[in-house]
């Protein structure tokens, strides 16, 4: 039997969407009172929670110490529950570690680090529940809570994955359609400067096909920010009113 | 927009898994009708005035058939005069999850403009999405979600909810009978099951097949194999299944006996049972026809001829069919045999493939079809008949004239034959076409060289050409030039993609059906002589012991001096006082080429043979009037050896620059048991054929000769030729034996000849991209997209070989037809019990010759089961083929 029809003749995917459409986001920041800054994403199935601590006092070894700017340490994990078959370790293993790398770079170019120096950023991630785009979804996430604690950046960072399928680019992907083979890119922006965080493709794309791969994650990034944008404004109106009273 | 819902589904892979996945429903799917004037459609698809003439509903209407009308009479939707259907996403679903090929032929229905079939994507609209209820069967689902829009059914509960909610129902045969003016259409209907219980009694005939769940099952616990299954074509009693194992260990079993075929057809995917080792048996020898007289209702009364053949080293594994697990029924064509009974209206069907069972088909033009090809496409097998039930699909012509009959050989064998379509037209280069200051910029001029052609007589595809040189330092310059298609033929477009199916132009006796539209193949590609052409050389430096000191590919432009046949080359390299530059040219290659043979059979190359016939085609009605068998000449041999030498050059080329997406050709070495024919072949003349090896295999082929029976080596070598397995492309990334068994090369490909391959432009396109003459494109570099392309090109490429050779047979018969009885000399090829099997060398003929033949005195021959083939038989026997 030939695998799942990713994209139907009439032009919706499997879930109904059309290619370039996305998920359903929702997110609440602010769900955690002791941590210094935490949110909660949901894109599709996929949700994750993030929580942010600092900036501090270099924990631990003090040669990671840089005296010119901050030290962002990231963690990655998932919930043992969050996929379809339960996972043994929840964080650890090459994927995370290598989840956690990424996410670290990232941040390290949004965040203005160098308005703290001698000092750490600690972002924890964690995916509840896993459907496709989990690195996407983690530095959502990562940024809303990032605003919640406070510390300043050049611009939200906003991630998305596009993949393709039959010459037509696909936004934002579930697992169904990350595993039904063909190439996922995923794609970390800045989008008011249009500047790439981190761009991340595993499998051979040919050459011709790679500006409208990156052209549609672009696009479905810049959607994701005014979403972003008006989570952070809502939390804002909500916060205020809340502190006049 | 967007509303979300999520649902749980559960899929079996080991465990149990839970699977969640998200389901959008949108309100911005639109009906696809003209009429509808609230949806925001821009391209409506549904005429506004569908007009059916049909009793039962006197206004225009839509009709909306459900999944079984869909899988059961998808040939009366294919009928141009259904139009304005509108198919449910979940009915499209449900066909695509039983049966690939009536959603492939659904899907071409709503691709055709004229259809106007509308798919209408119900899952995903807000009002039509309807949940699956606590549990209810997923089939149950599906039938409540196309109830909610409805339709055309066949499902007699089905029908009555339909009606409870207040819809218009009709059964399909109820719709189609009141279409006014098409009783043809009648015909077509597909016997739904609950009418097939009143056709015999209720004796059951056959075991009944086990549910999939029990073949799953058995299959995994080892009790039961899967394999494709393989009838015979001489006895209709037995077959054979491959086993799909694991590379090497791929089987077969042999299956004898009507019980335990169990209504298998050819090439159906099947569960079988092994039989115990007390049970196994030998391969019958004796040749079955299923020629009993048209009985409708006759007692079947197949005692099962089982060969009693004690000798246990030929038994063979023995199983019988427990369950079919996918049907590979296709419409087959072949003639009606009229019922006896003058007003019955089921009647048997013989296709003309013998592998293929007769089949039972209900019509009421019965008198009309006989006589005529035509097509007829299987239901279903109950248990209780003896044959399977179809229905009439299409009639093709009066069967014996020419026309048809290629008709019916190019559809047996699923050659696309359709006149090229506007749109792939419309990429042909605009005429008059002449070569550009762009192309002489980009490309090698060599008009200056002394190019000529070789090729049979008639011939006006062209696309070789070769010169030779010689060079100031002493050495030799040969250049190999081929047509240069790709640069007619750009990826991805209409002719492109035309092309790519077609795969090859197929050859038959007094027609071609191109590959590539004739505007190219016979004129702008063609290598004619005193034009300039654009073409892909490639150019050797070589010293006089044929040595290639220096290999160069290049796009170029050529001007053949001379297009010559094998004859009129050979005649003047014989000739001693010709003396110009293409005479000169031809001597130097021709004395190339014998130093490469050799070189090349010292490798351990095969030189095999089959017997091969051409045609004298009268000029006015095209019917045949002589044939002689093909004469090889040395320049044949000159040019191929020229060719075998670019497509090595040109496949190690790819293949370095491209390691993963290099399209090849491969030919595997036997498996030894292949040989077993050959080897007792020649025993029976006490010599002996040594298969260890291709080089072994050449060189005992070579001393196998005989004083007094010159032909008995070709006959070892048409032998021979049947022992070889089948040489095919594939991509090499996907593959680690790259070997060509039957020419001695490690590695090859196919570069000379493509105006009639395709494989050859993508050849083409590879090397272009490696000497930096052209840019890639995404397929192209896609070594999944390259091996799928690869089944395609194989597949094409061995139906043209048996619709070539079916033509050749069939042109056989017309030459005979008028010729009354003649004496010839015949060979036996293979003896059976109650026949044999014979070789005409003259005419290439082979036939069956079975010996209770009525009309035919008995040849006396003996049946020695150690001596099997070539007793010469000096017989000389009457043909009488037609019987």
């Amino acid at each position: 039997m030939a695998g799942l029809e990713l994209l139907s003749d009439q032009g919706y995917r499997l879930d109904g969407r059309r290619a370039a459409e996305l998920r359903k986001l929702q997110a609440r920041m602010g769900v955690f009172a002791q941590a210094d800054g935490s949110a909660y994403l949901e894109q599709g199935n996929t949700k994750a929670l993030a929580v942010v601590y600092g900036p501090h006092e270099v924990r631990g070894s003090r040669s990671r110490t840089l005296h010119d700017r901050a030290v962002i340490n990231c963690q990655y994990s998932m919930a043992t529950f969050s996929t379809a078959e339960r996972k043994r370790r929840p964080h650890g293993d090459r994927k995370s570690s290598e989840m956690s790398l990424h996410l670290k770079q990232t941040f390290e170019a949004a965040v203005l680090t160098q308005l703290y120096p001698r000092s750490q950023i600690d972002i924890y991630v964690k995916i509840l529940q896993s459907d496709g785009g989990n690195y996407s979804a983690c530095v959502n996430a990562a940024t809303l809570a990032l605003v919640d604690a406070g510390i300043p950046m050049r611009d939200y960072v906003c991630a998305c994955t596009a993949g393709f399928v039959e010459d037509t680019p696909l936004a934002d992907l579930c697992h169904a359609e990350e595993s039904g083979g063909g190439t996922t890119l995923a794609l970390a922006l800045l989008p008011r400067s249009e500047s790439i965080a981190l761009v991340q493709m595993d499998a051979r794309l040919h050459q011709d096909h790679l500006d409208p791969l990156m052209e549609a994650a672009m696009t479905a990034c810049k959607g994701l920010s005014k979403v972003l944008d008006s989570v952070v404004r809502q939390h804002l109106q909500e916060v205020s009113v809340q502190t006049r009273e | 927009m967007l509303k979300s819902k999520t649902f749980v589904k559960k899929t079996r892979s080991g465990g149990v898994l839970k699977i969640v996945r998200e389901h959008y429903l949108r309100d911005d799917i639109w009906c696809g009708s003209e009429v509808c004037v609230e949806c925001g459609d821009g391209a409506p698809v549904l005429l506004r005035d569908p007009r059916i003439e049909s009793d039962l509903c006197t206004y225009p209407h839509y009709l909306l058939p459900d999944t079984n009308v869909v899988l059961h009479q998808i040939d009366i939707l294919e009928d141009p005069l259904i139009r304005n259907v509108i198919i449910l996403q979940t009915v499209l679903q449900e066909v695509r999850h039983r049966s690939a090929p009536v959603y492939k032929r659904i899907k071409d229905a709503i691709h055709d403009k004229e259809k106007h079939f509308y798919t209408f994507t119900n899952e995903h609209h807000r009002e039509t999405f309807i949940e699956r209820e606590q549990g209810e069967s997923a089939n149950d689902r599906n039938d409540r979600a196309i109830l909610k829009v409805v339709l055309l059914t066949n499902d007699q509960a089905n029908k009555e909810k339909a009606e409870q909610s207040g819809l218009l129902a009709y059964r399909c045969e109820e719709y189609i009978k009141s279409l006014i003016g098409n009783p043809e259409l009648v015909d077509r209907l597909a016997l739904a099951s609950d009418d097939q219980n009143d056709i015999t009694g209720s004796k059951l005939l056959f075991p009944e097949h086990l549910p999939l769940s029990r073949i799953q099952a058995g299959i995994k616990s080892g009790t039961f194999l899967q394999g494709t299954f393989r009838a015979s074509r001489d006895n209709y009693l037995e077959a054979t299944v491959f086993i799909h194992g694991d590379g090497e260990d791929s089987t077969e079993v042999l299956l004898q006996g009507l019980q335990n075929l169990n209504r298998a057809v050819h090439q159906d995917l099947v569960a079988i049972e092994l039989f115990p080792k007390e049970r196994w048996v030998a391969p019958s020898s004796v040749v079955l026809q299923d020629d009993r007289p048209n009985d409708e209702d006759a007692e079947e009364e197949d005692a099962e001829k089982k060969s009693t053949v004690s000798d246990t080293s030929v038994l063979k594994p023995t199983g019988r069919v427990v369950g079919i697990i996918k049907r590979n029924w296709r419409p087959f064509c072949g003639m009606l045999n009229q019922s006896q009974i003058k007003e019955a209206t089921r009647h048997l069907f013989t296709p003309a493939d013998r592998r293929i069972p007769r089949i039972r088909i209900e019509t009421r033009q019965a008198s009309t079809l006989v006589g005529q090809r035509i097509i007829v496409a299987i239901d279903g097998w109950p248990r209780n008949s003896r044959y399977p039930n179809g229905h009439f699909v299409r009639n093709l012509g009066g069967a014996g004239d020419k026309d048809t009959e290629t008709e019916v050989l190019l559809l047996e064998h699923d050659v696309p034959h359709q006149p090229f379509s506007q749109t792939v037209l419309s990429f042909l280069p605009k005429m008059p076409w002449g070569i550009t200051e762009e192309d002489l910029k980009v490309r090698t001029d060599l008009r200056h060289l002394c190019v000529c052609s070789v090729d049979p007589p008639g011939c006006t595809d062209i696309d070789d050409a070769l010169h030779c040189r010689d060079l100031e330092n002493g050495n030799l310059e040969v250049g190999v030039h081929i047509a240069d298609v790709s640069h007619f033929i750009r990826p991805g477009n209409a002719l492109d993609q035309e092309a790519a199916n077609r795969g090859t132009t197929v050859y038959l006796c007094g027609k071609r059906i191109d590959m590539v539209p004739e505007l190219l193949s016979s004129n702008l590609c063609s290598l004619r002589s005193n034009v300039e052409r654009l073409a892909f050389s490639c150019i050797w430096e070589m010293n006089h012991n044929a040595e290639i000191l220096n290999t160069r590919f290049c796009k170029s432009i050529i001007n053949s001096k001379a297009s010559l046949t094998y004859a009129e080359a050979q005649m003047r390299i014989d000739d001693a006082g010709m003396n110009d530059d293409i005479t000169t040219s031809l001597r130097g290659l021709n004395k190339l080429a014998k130093i490469l043979k050799a070189q090349r059979i010292e490798k351990g190359a095969l030189t095999l043979s089959s017997p091969e016939v051409r045609f004298h085609m009268d000029s006015e009605t095209h019917d045949p009037i002589d044939l002689q068998t093909k004469e090889l000449k040395e320049t044949n041999s000159m040019v191929e050896e020229f060719m075998l030498l670019a497509n090595i050059s040109v496949a190690q080329k790819i293949y370095d620059e491209f390691s993963e997406c290099a399209l090849l050709r491969k030919h595997p070495s036997p498996p030894p048991s292949n040989y077993d024919i050959l080897i007792k072949a020649a025993k029976s003349r006490d010599l002996d054929i040594h298969t260890d090896s291709a080089k072994a295999l050449a060189d005992s082929l070579n001393e196998a000769t005989l004083e007094d029976f010159p032909y008995f080596n070709t006959l070892l070598r048409i032998l021979a030729t049947r022992c070889m397995m089948q040489a095919v492309y594939f991509c090499s990334g996907m593959d680690s034996d790259f070997h060509h068994y039957g020419l001695a090369s490690p590695i090859y490909t196919h570069f000379t000849s493509p105006i009639r391959r395709y494989s050859d432009i993508i050849v083409h396109r590879l090397l272009a991209v490696a000497i930096s003459a052209d840019s890639t494109y995404p397929d192209l570099m896609d070594k999944h997209k390259q091996a799928s392309l690869c089944n395609n090109l194989n597949y094409r490429h061995k139906m043209a070989q048996y619709a070539q050779r079916a033509s050749v047979a069939f042109h056989t018969q017309l030459f005979f037809k008028n010729r009354g009885i003649l004496n010839e000399e015949g060979f036996i090829l293979f003896v059976r019990k109650n026949a044999i099997i014979i070789l005409i060398p003259k005419f290439g003929l082979e036939g069956t010759v079975f010996f209770e033949n009525k009309d035919k005195p008995r040849p006396r021959l003996n049946f020695d089961t150690e001596v099997i083939t070539e007793q010469q038989s000096w017989h000389c026997f009457k043909l009488n083929i037609f019987n």
